[in-house]
């Protein structure tokens, strides 16, 4: 009986997230639609039952417009996920967004919510430099997928088998294999080649002109334009900001010596200078003892209180800012960054210095 | 910093690594665990040497740039 072969095999139920244009609403004059519910698959939701095979069945389409989304993020995203429940699925599967930035942030955003209030596996797939790819790594598996929708038949086979995976809760294995963005996540595996070998087996790779296929692909920085020049220091206000983890002596602040998960301000408004009393350094990257000996070698405030006496600096910021430069994601450094900036500069502040180790 | 319009000068040692990962104006530290410091000298000759690092500092806030460029004292 070959019927009941297949039917022995349990489909798990998917519902698909699109926007109004997959969902064949609309174009951009349909963007503010709110969130509908079709049953089966529509549009893309042919590939992807396709690509499922009988693994998987598409129950229903939820969609949305891409800016009635991004306009009423919270509100619209739980009347979608309050559609997709009505299927009673066993995984969502949004987009995939591709390169767009509201389509891709949605997908995202569905997957989330869908994880968090229920309790199913969610995954979407977008291009690696989209804007849903930054913001939701580590938070919601994302398929790699090319940034327009010309990729949309190898994307879904990919997602497929992801999902496949997600259901039967079987152990992803590495992102470059099972073609998703990485999540920043490592895991510790025995290889039966030293590291010896398998960095002779890459170089081989790379002087045949094959893909030389690194276990740990380099960090990229990012470029950013240099900042305007400061007319006049003497005229500015300046502050000071470290990664040396300079604390108030006993670590109230709780900073830590490593993989920091923040950054601390300190009042130096009233201090003439860094006193060994009241502060020191808790960096774990180096021996602290000339530091916490005498804080004023990591900031030094007793030099640029001086300086802004003689006239050389025009104000000395009343905060001290610090955290610990020591390991830790660049990912967490930009935000420190990027806060730090944000609070400076609504405070008035026109120049940094900053002291590393 | 210098994206949200803040110049900042990177006194750091590591002014090869600071180059090299991008940062717009560095100047170069006295050594890893002080960089604005030098347990050797008297705490005076140190206030000094921290004062004309800040100078140089202060230069590089000054001073227009293109890519990352190394002032040193």
């Amino acid at each position: 009986m070959s019927v009941s072969r297949e039917r022995q095999m349990t489909e798990f139920k998917v519902v698909h997230y699109l926007n109004q244009f997959f969902a064949g609403v609309g174009g951009e004059e349909k963007a503010d639609i709110g969130p509908g519910a079709r049953e089966g698959a529509v549009g893309p939701g042919m590939a992807l039952s396709h690509a499922l095979g009988n693994a998987g069945e598409v129950v229903g389409t939820v969609y949305c417009g891409d800016n009635y989304i991004s306009e009423n993020s919270e509100q619209a995203t739980q009347e979608v996920v309050e559609l997709i429940s009505q299927f009673k699925p066993d995984i969502v599967i949004a987009g995939p967004g591709f390169g767009s930035g509201r389509y891709g942030l949605a997908c995202g955003q569905v997957c989330l919510a869908v994880k968090e209030s229920l309790d199913i596996p969610a995954l979407t797939g977008v291009h690696k430099d989209s804007p849903a790819a930054e913001t939701f790594k580590g938070k919601v598996l994302m398929a790699s997928t090319k940034d327009s929708a010309s990729g949309m038949t190898e994307a879904m086979v990919t997602i497929a088998h992801l999902a496949s995976k997600l259901v039967n809760k079987k152990e992803l294995g590495p992102a470059m294999e099972e073609g998703y963005l990485p999540t920043g996540r490592r895991v510790n595996r025995f290889s039966d080649k030293t590291a010896a070998e398998r960095a002779v087996d890459m170089l081989m790779r790379k002087l045949r002109g094959e893909d030389p296929k690194t276990e740990w692909p380099l960090p990229k920085y990012e470029h950013v334009p240099p900042a305007e020049a400061l007319a006049n220091a003497s005229a500015s206000t300046i502050a000071i900001v470290t990664e040396g983890g300079i604390v108030h002596r006993g670590n109230p602040e709780k900073l830590e010596s490593g993989w920091a998960t923040k950054w601390v301000r300190f009042d130096t408004a009233e201090e003439p200078e860094m006193t060994p009393d009241k502060f020191q350094s808790i960096h774990g990257g180096f021996d602290t003892t000339a530091a916490s000996a005498e804080p004023n070698r990591m900031v030094p405030l007793d030099a640029a209180r001086e300086m802004e006496k003689e006239g050389d600096i025009g104000k000395l910021h009343d905060y001290v800012y610090s955290t610990t430069g020591n390991m830790g994601p660049i990912a967490s450094f930009k935000q420190f960054g990027q806060e730090i900036a944000a609070e400076l500069a609504s405070a008035g502040v026109q120049g940094v210095i900053l002291t590393a180790t | 910093m210098e994206r949200a319009g803040l110049p900042t000068a990177l006194v750091t040692t590591l002014f090869n690594l600071a180059e090299g990962v991008g940062a717009s104006r560095i100047v170069k530290g006295k050594a890893i665990p002080h960089p604005v410091g030098d347990p050797s000298q008297s705490y005076q000759g140190e206030k000094e040497l921290r004062k004309e690092m800040l100078k140089k500092a202060l230069e590089a806030l000054e001073t227009e740039v293109a890519s990352p460029t190394v002032f040193s004292t």
